[in-house]
């Protein structure tokens, strides 16, 4: 017979039985086998999988000392040299679902196993940790438990041995992973049906929910650019001929730092673009076009800015996701402060 | 304007002495084809493959689809503007080599051309594997410049799907369908009962390399303007386009615009489908605010109730898009979009370049990121090593084996935002 999985639960100080609101300031601790709940998972659970050992935390204690809790929490939950961890069902309560969360994300990205937990929809824990662990939707309070426990159970057994799963099967909060299918009409016709269900008042699903965008304020204007360092950083993939760091020609997956140092304007032997969202022919010509450096001395030397920054970024802006673009832009800014440069002009294609 | 499409079912082609239809069989004059490739100076070689559906054969760098048609009564030819005198299509009769494709390749023009498999993981993702397609190997004259070898590819295409078309002139056709489109009062006045809907058919026109013509014109600089279904299926449009393959509107596509299509299979029963609105997608803001501005008001001119609105490519047109819906909105007038999503390889990222609360019912062809393996095949025409540049690719996406790991962005018309295909996204 193959070797029962090794489960470890997380449970907060009232479903863990050591006490109310009075007890939510305790630290972790852990106990042998199962404490509370735990006894239906096991239950749920039969002969495929083991409790091993209940990790147990306040809630106001790992609220108010989130990055400590999580390390505490983390290191019992080692000790046990778990397969899998379940924490909670938190319901609707927040403190207790943030904790669920955070202690999930840490195991998933520490220890590289599945996790489940269990959420009311409206929980804090959910928006906070629904794209990067499993979450069951529960009820709003522990009432829901009985139809808790074999959803998470089921769900955590699917993960721990590699199975495929589904959120609309298997009863968890999307993650917010787009995931392509064939559908059984052709878009145009799903687009008609949609059209005449919108128009005639009925229930429609849109395929795509508008995401919330983020704005960005801009900063106050730099009062003297006759004493700032200005930079040049482009998402219209102007890089050194021959493209050394093989910067795709759309979904780049890099950005790249190059120097300007004693160049006075870019020519199509010196630079070129590795953009594959437009013809690259004027880009080639004159990389200034893209890339403005010619400009650029020319107001360093009339005095309009103090200093052009002796390096500038590039990356491929074509069909790059926004989640790197997010990633690169933040590197590079932290470079540009640290290198104290005051103004940036971004340019595209 | 009242058009009949004669579909003759073409069930293979093979090379033959003459290029003729007979029993459902497309024969092609290999050399009488190349001869006409040729004709054009910019053209230095030209060859002519047959890619059949099963057959282990792939096709890369794809740039434009076309199916073979030809106009057997009723004024003008196909292709108006391009191959034929610039008359006004759309009514009489069209014969249709139905399961016929023009393909063509050859040396890369852009980064954005695509990927045909006839066979495997890949054949699932283009309506194209399921065509015997008669392709051109064009070869660019040495120092041709991208502008030039983009015009030549795409007429030779042209000139050989309407050389190919003319063989079904005096074939029976299998089915005829017959289209009829009222000039606008009568139509609008024909069912007073329900509501009027209208399609804003968004055409690629960013430019450099991404471009789309209609009658001849340049997309980039047109108004919106209005245009009768039936021009549309006689090839009034067509692409010019290097844009990303998979949503890529190929000339096949606009051809059969399924939109158009599927609207007037209910139209009569639950809208009345008045009008097709052409529009561009430019770059400069000014010419978006135009541009969306001149759609809207040519759509609430006609007095529709709603509208289905399609886009080309991503990113830079994802604004027009939004522009298009937030104004119709704005109006009272209701849409649905079709789109398709760049979400990043993991599915993980925001989707679109805009976004708006108003556009709350979107269609979506697929996540263009999507990572996929193709196996090798026995036959590759064209340039395989095309894989490592063209939009999706990577440097390394073509193994030493010959087969390539990419985003599904290199299938050709895979999220094609038409929404020809069958390919959708849901959350998980």
């Amino acid at each position: 017979m193959t070797r029962k999985i090794r489960v470890v639960h997380y449970l907060n100080q009232f479903f863990g039985q050591i006490g109310g609101e009075d007890k939510a300031g305790m630290h972790p601790m852990d106990k042998a086998g199962h404490v509370g709940p735990g006894m239906s998972f096991a239950a749920a659970l039969k002969d495929q999988a083991e409790i091993v050992g209940t990790v147990i935390c306040g809630d106001t204690y790992f609220g108010e000392n989130m990055e400590t809790a999580t390390k505490e929490v983390l290191d019992l939950i080692v000790k046990y040299e778990p397969d899998l961890v379940i924490a909670g069902p938190a319901f609707n309560a927040g403190r207790y679902g943030s904790a669920c969360g955070a202690v999930c994300a840490a195991v998933a990205e520490k220890l590289q196993i599945p996790v489940v937990t269990g959420m009311y929809p409206e929980n804090p824990g959910v928006d906070m940790f629904r794209k990067h662990i499993h979450i069951v939707e529960t009820e709003g309070s522990a009432a829901g438990m009985r139809q808790a426990v074999p959803k998470m159970a089921k769900l955590a057994l699917k993960l721990a041995k590699g199975e495929p799963t589904d959120s609309a099967v298997d009863g968890y909060l999307t993650r917010g992973i787009r995931k392509n299918y064939f559908a059984k009409e052709r878009g145009s016709a799903r687009a008609v049906e949609m059209l005449v269900r919108k128009l005639g008042g009925q229930k429609f699903v849109t395929e795509y929910p508008m995401p919330q965008f983020d704005r960005v304020d801009p900063n106050p204007a730099i009062r003297d650019m006759s004493k700032a360092r200005i930079a040049l950083v482009t998402s219209g993939g102007i890089v050194p001929k021959g493209n050394p760091d093989h910067i795709e020609s759309s979904s780049a997956s890099k950005y790249g730092k190059y120097d300007l140092e004693g160049i006075d304007a870019l020519t199509a032997a010196s630079h070129q673009t590795a953009h594959g969202g437009y013809d690259p022919v004027y880009a080639n010509e004159n990389p200034d076009r893209v890339l403005p450096v010619d400009v650029m001395r020319d107001l360093e030397r009339e005095g309009v800015i103090g200093k052009f920054h002796r390096y500038y970024y590039a990356t491929v802006g074509n069909g790059t996701s926004v989640a790197n673009a997010k990633k690169y832009a933040a590197a590079i800014a932290k470079e540009l402060v640290e290198a104290e440069v005051q103004g940036v002009i971004l340019t595209s294609t | 304007m009242r058009l009949e499409l004669g579909k003759i079912r073409i069930k293979d082609v093979q090379f033959g002495p003459e290029t003729c239809v007979r029993d459902g069989v497309l024969y092609v004059d290999r050399a009488a084809v190349e001869r006409m490739v040729l004709e054009d100076d910019r053209i230095a070689g030209a060859g002519v493959e047959l890619a059949r559906p099963g057959e282990e054969i792939r096709i890369i760098p794809v740039k434009d689809v076309i199916e073979p048609r030809v106009k057997v009564a009723g004024p003008g030819g196909v292709f108006p503007g391009m191959v034929s005198k610039v008359d006004t299509v759309g009514e009489g009769r069209t014969h249709v080599l139905a399961g016929v494709a023009v393909v063509t390749t050859g040396r890369i023009v852009g980064f954005q051309e695509g990927i045909i498999d006839m066979t495997g993981p890949g054949a699932e993702y283009t309506p194209f594997s399921r065509l015997n397609n008669v392709v051109l190997v064009c070869e660019p004259v040495a120092g041709l410049p991208q502008h030039e070898h983009e015009a030549a590819i795409r007429m030779a295409g042209l000139k050989v799907a309407a050389y190919l078309g003319e063989a079904g002139r005096d074939v029976e056709p299998d089915e005829v369908d017959v289209h009829e489109c009222l000039p606008l009062l009568e139509q609008a006045a024909a069912y007073p009962g329900l509501p009027k809907v209208v399609y804003v058919y968004m055409l690629q026109s960013q430019g450099l390399l991404h471009d789309t013509y209609v009658y001849g014109v340049d997309v980039k600089r047109i108004l919106p303007t209005l245009i009768y279904p039936t021009e549309v299926m006689d090839g009034a449009i067509v692409s010019g386009n290097c844009v990303s393959a998979c949503d890529k509107n190929t000339t096949y596509h606009h051809q059969n615009s399924p939109v158009i299509h599927d609207l007037l299979a209910r139209h009569g029963r639950d809208f009345n489908f008045i009008g097709v609105v052409i529009t561009n997608e430019n770059v400069t803001l000014a010419d978006k605010e135009r541009s969306s501005n001149y759609t809207t008001k040519l759509v609430e001119m006609l007095g529709a109730d709603g509208a289905i609105v399609s886009e080309e490519g991503f990113g830079n047109p994802d604004a027009d898009l939004i522009m298009n819906c937030t104004k119709l909105e704005k109006k009272g007038i209701r849409t649905v979009l079709v789109t398709d999503e760049y979400a990043g390889q993991d599915g993980a990222s925001q989707s679109l370049a805009d976004a708006n609360p108003l556009a709350d019912a979107v269609v979506t062809a697929g996540n263009a990121n999507e990572v996929i393996s193709l196996p090798p095949m026995k036959k590759v025409i064209g340039h395989p090593e095309a894989a490592n540049v063209i939009a999706g690719g990577w440097d390394g996406s073509l193994a030493g084996d010959g087969s390539i790991t990419a985003e599904i962005q290199v299938i050709t018309g895979c999220t094609n935002e038409l929404g020809f295909s069958y390919l959708t996204v849901r959350e998980i």
